[in-house]
């Protein structure tokens, strides 16, 4: 047992969810007590999804315990297949189903026989794998299973595309602005002459997958998710990958040295006369962000302290372009990915003075305290604590609340994407800036008026009424004082009561 | 399908397959209320998400609760949990040192069958603490059941009332945990009837629970605290009050004759017409509501009570999804619901126990109601297939107790139904492809 007040991965389950739920028509039953289907809101509220979130409970109450769980799981999962005939069905373990160490993959077999669909059980045990380990061994078994069954059925298309083209692995619901980097990336292979062959598995449906060797080589655009299934595939069709992440304008440009290189070694004679050109093109005129390491407002920001936290795709680049590409000191750098720790350390050894790896916040928030950085880029948790320290905080990774799901186009990857970044790094900057001149000159003054009264008339507040206004909110206690003195005065009424304040709410409405 | 508006008021009970809110949801407003305790949750990794998530931001203010997290060691009984827990208790002692421990069980502990009931004593021994033991667990029960099962715990806490006391009226004592105003107001309702609140279950702090015995009336203010009321009247033989609740004028003016019956105080005819003048101040509002239809999809067991308000007020109530029915201690609130729809002349809404989400939705398509009331998994979809919803969980965080805050419920229903009202003239109500259920 471990004390624990807040975690920066979910638990397996939510991987498992967030991968099936971005299919198109797979649906998920998860084998779980009431209660357990809060993905259902995280969906719905964060990414505002429209449609209905493509997984239900088969619930496990006091009564599944004791006659075994195995006819609800199966008949959960043939309702779901006669009700939206959907093409995979997904049964996900929870915590629970993992100590009733019931044979789910039994249950599948049972559920199959009188299903339309495909049924399979997720691999992942809750004591051992985190939601961002479940999500990347989710998308291989799926992959796995349908291009195995595409061999048996003999219809597998391994033939590849006369155009170059890719597959972009790893874009799926609740990731960290993944619908925006998906188009930036799109656009960026758009111009290149890169086909995009498939999207998985956001928006993607299971046909999809017996289309993937078509491609020439596979991107992962973030290690959390995505690298199992380019390794299988490499594996298996001797498809090539690339895993570097398009964030900064370095890793733009060596993201797309690294794309060619590896179309090239497929193929000699392929043209790469234009990468160049068109490199130096965005880089020099149409991205904003290398003109800005240059400027004037990015010299003042030389050397200033910084620390970086988050998963361990984004920490990296981040760390990166803080250090690279404005020549700002990062003081530590952070991930909570404990399992790809040896990858970040080697990542981001060159650009920091310290790293950090961990899983625990309230050791982040340490750090953050003993360093003392004028800016942090790290998750809502790190904005929290740069809150509470006084040091403004640019969110750059999940964990994320539904303000990091904009509706605006805010990438973080490509050429837009650096653009984005340069303004969320400059604009912590300039706002601690603005606070730090405020504090010196003496700051705001306005606080204390809000609290007064008004217009102190001749009524007396009872030292009783005064504790019951004390229960109003804060925001609103000065507009139900106002509301209840008029309400004394209409009422000729010379002190104010609890209950005075009641009658004036019933009165006014608030 | 069943028929959707039955002429009697039938209780049907559906598969359970439903979304709501884990019970271990209630630490996040009983952990404020009670504000010398700290809650710790006995879970796993899944407990802890859900409750990060849904607390939003205040998981940020250095709550007073923490989950002690439960690892592979623990489950395969590796280790000994007393020693884990005494570990993590002198911890949360140490750091916080709280008045009150509350350990809340979950589905793990449960499953694994760890002996919270029978560690707590030794360990409230050995550190000096009380320590409360509350199953709030998603295999047992739904959302606000997990303040129900707090409270039951502790009611052992309370001290005993010793003597029958010198008060003009015997001792009263209201469980649920509200707002301090809102207490205040109830207080203030039953202070006009001659009636002095002795206490109220949870208290501010621990030390200020209220005492209990045989000589002691109970009224419950809230639909889900059965198990509490039974905790009462068999453990500390005291005497429950039955009553509807008091949400909305009429369930406020019942609530108040039931309590001024029991005791034999108060004035009735002073409750009707403070009600009438509460009514009076609604009309606005009613205008607006009046033959609107309105369904809920049932998760946090306030539904029967918001229903017969909402009904009172001339809506058509459609169906009440509710997760739990204790027939006796909702029994009176179940009962005033088919008495006014009968005053109302309105058609007898169907009670679904334990609904099922999915039949619900295919219902909802075929009857179209103007408001459908619904957990955030259903509310975004709902509204994109041109149905107005009001999002379920705001009216157990809402002050909606009493005649002071009638109001505040009736302006938490129309504020959708306007929002939406205005976007429709503008040909936005349907916002996606799908083609609509049938």
């Amino acid at each position: 047992m471990q004390l624990a007040y807040w975690m920066y991965a979910g638990p397996a389950h939510v991987g498992t969810l967030r991968v099936t739920s971005s299919f198109k028509n797979v649906h998920a039953i998860m084998h779980a007590p009431l209660g357990d289907d809060y993905f259902h809101v995280m969906r719905s509220m964060l990414e505002r999804e429209r449609d209905f979130t493509p997984v239900t409970a088969s619930i496990v109450d006091r009564d599944v315990l004791g006659n075994g769980t195995k006819d609800k799981v199966t008949e959960a999962a043939r309702r779901k297949d006669r009700e939206d005939a959907p093409d995979l069905i997904v049964v996900t373990p929870t915590c629970t189903s993992s100590i009733l160490q019931e044979d789910l993959a039994n249950f599948v077999d049972l559920a199959k026989l009188g299903s339309e669909g495909d049924v399979i059980a997720a691999d992942v045990n809750h004591y051992r794998f985190n939601e961002v380990q479940a999500a990347d061994r989710t998308l291989e078994q799926i992959v796995k299973f349908y291009i195995q069954k595409a061999q048996d059925q003999g219809n597998l298309i391994t033939e590849r595309t006369s155009k170059p083209s890719v597959n972009l692995l790893g874009i799926f619901t609740l990731g960290f602005h993944h619908s925006h980097d998906l188009r930036e990336m799109k656009r960026l292979l758009f111009y290149l002459g890169i086909e995009v062959n498939a999207v998985l598995p956001e928006g993607a449906d299971i046909e999809t997958i017996r289309h993937l060797p078509q491609a020439w080589i596979n991107l992962v655009p973030y290690r959390e998710i995505g690298l199992m299934t380019a390794q299988f595939l490499e594996e298996e069709f001797g498809q090539p990958y690339v895993s570097t992440m398009p964030m900064g304008t370095t890793q733009t440009e060596n993201f797309v040295r690294e794309i060619f290189s590896t179309l090239q070694s497929l193929d000699p004679s392929l043209s790469t006369d234009h990468v160049s050109q068109y490199l130096h093109e965005k880089t020099h005129w149409v991205g904003e962000s290398a003109w800005f390491s240059r400027s004037i407002d990015c010299q003042n920001l030389t050397g200033r302290r910084a620390i970086v936290f988050g998963d361990a795709s984004h920490a990296a680049a981040m760390t990166r372009i803080l250090s690279q590409e404005m020549g700002i000191q990062v003081v530590c750098a952070g991930t909570y990915c404990t399992h790809d720790a040896e990858w970040f350390r080697q990542q981001v050894s060159p650009y920091t003075e310290e790293i950090l790896i961990t899983e625990d916040h309230t050791q982040v928030g340490d750090v953050i305290r003993r360093l003392e950085p004028a800016a942090i880029f790290g998750t809502q948790m790190e904005r929290h604590v740069g809150k509470r320290l006084g040091i403004p905080c640019g969110v750059i990774s999940s964990p994320v609340h539904i303000q990091n799901f904009p509706l605006a186009y805010r990438p973080f990857c490509g050429y837009e994407g650096a653009n984005q970044i340069a303004d969320l790094v400059y604009n912590s900057f300039s706002l601690g800036m603005e606070e730090h001149l405020l504090e010196m000159f003496g700051g705001h003054d306005t606080k204390e008026i809000l609290d007064l009264p008004l217009d102190p008339q001749d009524i007396l507040w009872t030292k009783e009424g005064e504790e019951e206004l004390q229960n109003i909110p804060r925001f609103v206690r000065h507009k139900v004082r106002k509301n209840t003195e008029n309400y004394a005065l209409q009422h000729h009424l010379e002190e104010i009561t609890p209950a005075v304040l009641f009658r004036a709410k019933e009165a006014f409405g608030g | 399908m069943t028929r959707l508006t039955p002429k009697d008021l039938v209780i049907e009970c559906e598969t359970g397959n439903y979304h709501t809110f884990c019970p271990i949801s209630c630490v996040s407003w009983l952990y404020q209320k009670v504000e010398d305790s700290f809650f710790l949750v006995i879970g796993t990794k899944t407990c802890g998400y859900f409750l990060q998530n849904s607390l939003g931001v205040m998981i940020f203010a250095e709550p007073r609760y923490a989950m002690a997290e439960l690892e592979e060691g623990d489950i395969t009984a590796q280790i000994n949990p007393y020693t884990d827990l005494k570990r993590l208790c002198l911890e949360i002692q140490q750091d916080r040192n709280p008045s009150l421990i509350v350990w809340i069980g979950t589905c793990t502990t449960e499953v694994i069958k760890m002996d919270l009931e029978g560690i707590a004593p030794r360990l409230e021994a050995e550190l000096q603490i009380p320590i409360l033991v509350a199953r709030a667990n998603g295999l047992d029960y739904a959302f606000t059941q997990g303040e129900d099962n707090v409270l039951a715990s502790m009611v052992d806490c309370c001290p005993s009332e010793q003597h029958a006391s010198d008060q003009s009226s015997p001792p009263l004592v209201l469980f649920g945990s509200v707002a301090a105003t809102v207490a205040s107001q109830l207080n203030d309702e039953l202070a006009q009837q001659g009636i002095e609140v002795s206490g109220w279950l949870p208290s501010r702090r621990h030390s200020e629970l209220p005492a209990v015995g045989p000589m002691v009336h109970v009224a419950g203010v809230n639909p889900f605290l059965s198990r509490t009321a039974l905790a009462l009247s068999r453990r500390r033989k005291c005497e429950v009050i039955y009553s509807p609740f008091p949400i909305g004028p009429d369930g406020t003016a019942a609530w108040l004759e039931r309590i001024t019956q029991a005791l034999k105080v108060g004035n009735h005819q002073l409750i009707r017409e403070r009600a009438a003048t509460i009514w009076g101040t609604l009309e606005d509002h009613l205008t607006y509501l009046e033959g609107r239809s309105i369904f809920f999809m049932g998760d946090n067991l306030l539904e029967v009570s918001l229903a017969r308000f909402l009904a009172r007020c001339g809506m058509t109530i459609l169906e009440v999804g509710v997760p739990y029915v204790d027939r006796r201690f909702q029994g009176p609130e179940i009962q005033f619901l088919e008495q006014t729809c009968q005053e109302m002349d309105l058609l007898m809404p169907r009670i679904v126990e334990k609904p099922d989400n999915y039949y619900q939705v295919h219902r909802i398509h075929a009857v179209r109601p103007d408001l459908v009331i619904t957990g955030m998994a259903h509310a975004n979809p709902l509204e994109a297939r041109g149905i107005t919803t009001k999002w379920s969980v705001e009216f157990t965080f809402s002050q909606i107790h009493g005649f002071t805050n009638a109001r505040d419920i009736l302006k938490l229903i129309q504020r959708p139904l306007e929002r939406n009202q205005s976007l429709d003239q503008l040909g936005w109500s349907t916002l996606t492809r799908e083609p609509a259920l049938t």
